[in-house]
């Protein structure tokens, strides 16, 4: 009908795939498989994803919830980068659902019935419609496995590390899935740490991160060796950890821009110094 | 290919119309515009066709077609040879009449869409040799992505459709297909090599930006230009899905810090901004936003006037009223005063002023505030995915936006505890966590998170992974004691000696001039 011919498919990586040939529906097993990819070389790819989401977004019933939710935790994972908020944009509070479902009538007799409907994604139904059990479970686990994974994001967004901590560790099917999880997320506390604190505390350090004891004093070791952490001393509250200074925790070392010349603008008083 | 379906044009007109509408019938002034239109446009008299297309067309559409539609393309074809591309064209304007003053039906909706993938072919196989006004070919492009979020709003109301309507829908499931949609914007970036043109103008290899789009070498301007406006189609198209990484992205090959080919449109120069400025208040990027909505307000205040009489003045005004609700919204998140020019913040403050005080109170008042400016000046958003058509039937048209504005105001949300930090620390240039956690009635472990959800809400990721700063008062901590950041408005030297020079070496030059008698 006039559409425009699309590439036939060949092996293109997904890089490629995704600079010729963004828009195609044929591309989607590829990009579920890159999702699956990244999860295990533990890289990652905000583009790939976000296309795969509207891909989803167009044919809703070719959605996988659990892509989707490795996609959620991976966009966790760059964080400071708003990449979280970027996936939610893309996915639809309903999805279309055939369900089963069993009622009473006014007459007492039960019914059994099956239809499409719109499932609410992210909320519960209510409204006094029993659903067939099998049903129920999976449609409970759509709906936890993204609730949780916003209530962590929610955490992260507002430092409440140490809800975070508990809140993960209550969903370790949902965290572990995903090699490297841990670590990202420490390295991001340590982010909003050296955002605030020239020095910060060593007990809400410990909190941040999630590491105490032992572990604390050999990850603290590695980072003073490494990182150009150094420790301190606290009048007998304990230690303090003196974080790298950086423009926004030692105001001194804020670049100037403000009265900065780009190049092209002095060149064109060139012919007038010259 | 283009005659199936003009038939079933005329015959659909069965549409009750009390002015007693009749397709075949031409008046002579439509005879002598197309005449003249068709003639101007096979000598690429450019000027002549822009008058003609802006003012000749609006003229007779208030004299004559104030609620029919123009004739139909059949009875006016033979005043102009029947040329295939030029009957596309006078059908495209057809339609875009159509959509201004009246309501399309199903079919006509379909049938427009079949006319766009015609004429967008023609286009692609490079086949046009035509020279048209850049006015004509952006208006192709923002029509073509209206009519498609128009459809989808259209779609999406299914509660009172006819059985005839959703056979219709059911039969011509291609028309208006998002794939559809995106894939021909996409091929018109690509097969015009825009994006190719553009680098090597920065080389100085290509004449695009400085002959304005237009080819004075005898060639045809039309593919190169729609491919250049469809990099805006593809930013609108992904704002309305909710994707603004992506639409971002598409339009980073235009330069907005320059003037280029989409300011020698206003229609385009605003949507480019709107779309850009609403993108970056979604990721969070406020003061992009601003520093764009500024500029852009300014330049419509100052150029608005000479738009009076033109066919996008309301549409102009409605924008300009939108993104200062917009700059509302963003000032209230990020208070960046010093980015906003004296013009557009007195303008600013008589149409938001009050508002903008209680927003940034963050009570339910505040939030019912910003849902109430979010509403007025987001996108139309879209559910692109194809209707289920299983009982019940049911309207979902607002869904798409109902989401955007709940993840918009969760984010807000977030933001609540931060304006009374802001109070505080523009009063004190040190203060210790304990006392401060007294004054606003937390613990210090909670003052901790409020202090850093500060510190990472104020610091934003730019499009480079690159973190910013865009806090107008900062701190930062010390074990216990928090030191307040003091930012003076640093003064602008540079710029000002720069200008002097410039400006010297003119007057310089002006007194080499004056003869002496």
């Amino acid at each position: 009908m006039g559409i425009p011919k699309q590439q036939p498919q060949q092996q293109y990586t997904v890089e490629q795939l995704l600079a010729l040939n963004p828009y195609n529906p044929d591309i989607l097993p590829d990009l579920e498989n890159f999702v699956n990819e990244q999860v295990s070389s533990q890289t990652y790819s905000l583009d790939a994803n976000l296309c795969l989401l509207r891909l989803y977004q167009f044919e809703p019933e070719r959605m996988s919830t659990q892509i989707v939710a490795r996609i959620l935790v991976k966009a966790l994972m760059a964080m400071p980068a708003p990449d979280f908020s970027l996936c939610l944009f893309l996915i639809p509070e309903r999805v279309p659902v055939c369900l089963t479902f069993c009622w009473e009538n006014k007459y007492g007799q039960v019914i059994l019935d099956s239809m499409c409907v719109s499932f609410l994604l992210l909320y519960a139904p209510g409204d006094g419609i029993s659903l067939v059990k099998e049903e129920i479970t999976v449609l409970a686990q759509m709906e936890e496995q993204f609730k949780t994974l916003i209530v962590l994001s929610h955490y992260l967004e507002t430092a409440r590390f140490r809800q975070f901590w508990d809140e993960a560790a209550k969903n370790r099917h949902i965290v572990e899935v995903v090699p490297g999880f841990e670590q990202a997320i420490q390295a991001y506390a340590i982010h909003v740490l050296s955002l605030t604190y020239q020095k910060v505390p060593r007990t809400v350090l410990a909190e941040a991160i999630n590491i105490e004891g032992l572990s604390l004093d050999k990850f603290l070791e590695h980072q003073v060796a490494n990182c150009g952490w150094v420790l301190e001393k606290s009048q007998g509250k304990g230690q303090l950890i003196v974080l790298p200074p950086n423009e926004f925790n030692h105001p001194e070392l804020k670049k100037n821009a403000a009265d900065s010349i780009p190049l092209e603008h002095i060149t064109r008083i060139f012919p007038i110094l010259g | 290919m283009a005659s199936s379906y003009d038939h079933e044009d005329v015959q659909s007109q069965s549409q009750v119309d009390p002015l007693g509408y009749d397709p075949n019938y031409v008046p002579d002034s439509v005879r002598t515009f197309v005449v003249h239109l068709y003639r101007h446009i096979r000598e690429k008299n450019v000027y002549e066709i822009h008058q003609m297309y802006e003012s000749s067309f609006q003229t007779l559409s208030d004299r004559l077609f104030k609620e029919t539609p123009w004739p139909s393309v059949d009875a006016v074809a033979h005043h102009v040879d029947n040329d295939h591309v030029f009957c596309l064209l006078y059908r495209e304007m057809w339609y875009r009449h159509l959509y201004a003053r009246l309501s399309p039906t199903a079919k006509q909706r379909i049938d427009s869409w079949d006319n766009y993938c015609s004429l967008f072919q023609v286009v692609l196989h490079g086949v046009v040799n035509m020279q048209l006004p850049n006015q004509w070919l952006w208006d192709m492009v923002d029509e073509f992505v209206y009519q498609f979020q128009s459809f989808c709003q259209y779609r999406a109301k299914m509660k009172n459709k006819t059985e005839q309507e959703i056979a219709l829908l059911r039969q011509y499931d291609q028309a208006w297909n998002v794939y559809g949609v995106l894939n021909f914007l996409q091929a018109l970036v690509e097969k015009s090599m825009i994006i190719q043109i553009l680098e090597q103008e920065k080389e100085g290899l290509e004449q695009f930006t400085a002959t304005d789009g237009y080819d004075y070498n005898g060639g045809s301007n039309v593919l190169k230009v729609l491919g250049y406006f469809s990099m805006v189609g593809l930013l609108r198209v992904h704002c309305l899905l909710g994707d603004y990484h992506t639409g971002l992205k598409c339009l980073l090959p235009i330069d907005i810090s320059q003037q280029g080919v989409y300011t020698s449109v206003i229609g385009s120069h605003i949507t480019t901004i709107y779309h850009f400025g609403f993108a970056n208040l979604m990721l969070r990027r406020y003061v992009e936003a601003i520093r764009e909505f500024n500029k852009i307000l300014l330049y419509i205040y100052k150029t608005k006037q000479f738009h009076q009489k033109s066919p996008q003045y309301e549409q102009i005004l409605k924008k300009n009223e939108q993104m200062y609700a917009l700059l509302a919204i963003c000032l209230s998140l990020c208070p960046q005063e010093q980015l906003v020019e004296e013009t557009v913040q007195s303008q600013l403050k008589e149409k938001y002023g009050e508002k903008m005080n209680r927003m940034q109170r963050y009570d339910d008042e505040a939030f019912a505030l910003y849902d109430e400016l979010f509403s007025y000046a987001c996108p139309k958003f879209i559910t692109p995915s194809a209707p289920v058509y299983e009982e019940p039937l049911v309207n979902y048209n607002q869904e798409a936006y109902r989401l955007q504005l709940k993840l918009f105001l969760y984010e807000v949300k977030q933001q609540q505890l931060l304006s009374g930090v802001r109070t505080f620390l523009k009063v004190y240039s040190t203060i210790s966590l304990g006392k401060l956690a007294t004054y606003m009635e937390v613990d210090d472990p909670t003052l901790r998170t409020i202090l850093m959800t500060y510190k990472h809400k104020t610091h934003a990721v730019d499009s480079d992974g690159k973190i910013g700063s865009n806090a107008d008062v900062d701190f930062y901590i010390d074990d216990d004691m928090i030191h307040v950041i003091e930012s003076k408005p640093t003064k602008r030297y540079g710029d000002y000696f720069m200008r002097q020079v410039v400006k010297l070496e003119g007057l310089m030059n002006d007194m080499d001039r004056v003869k002496l008698d």
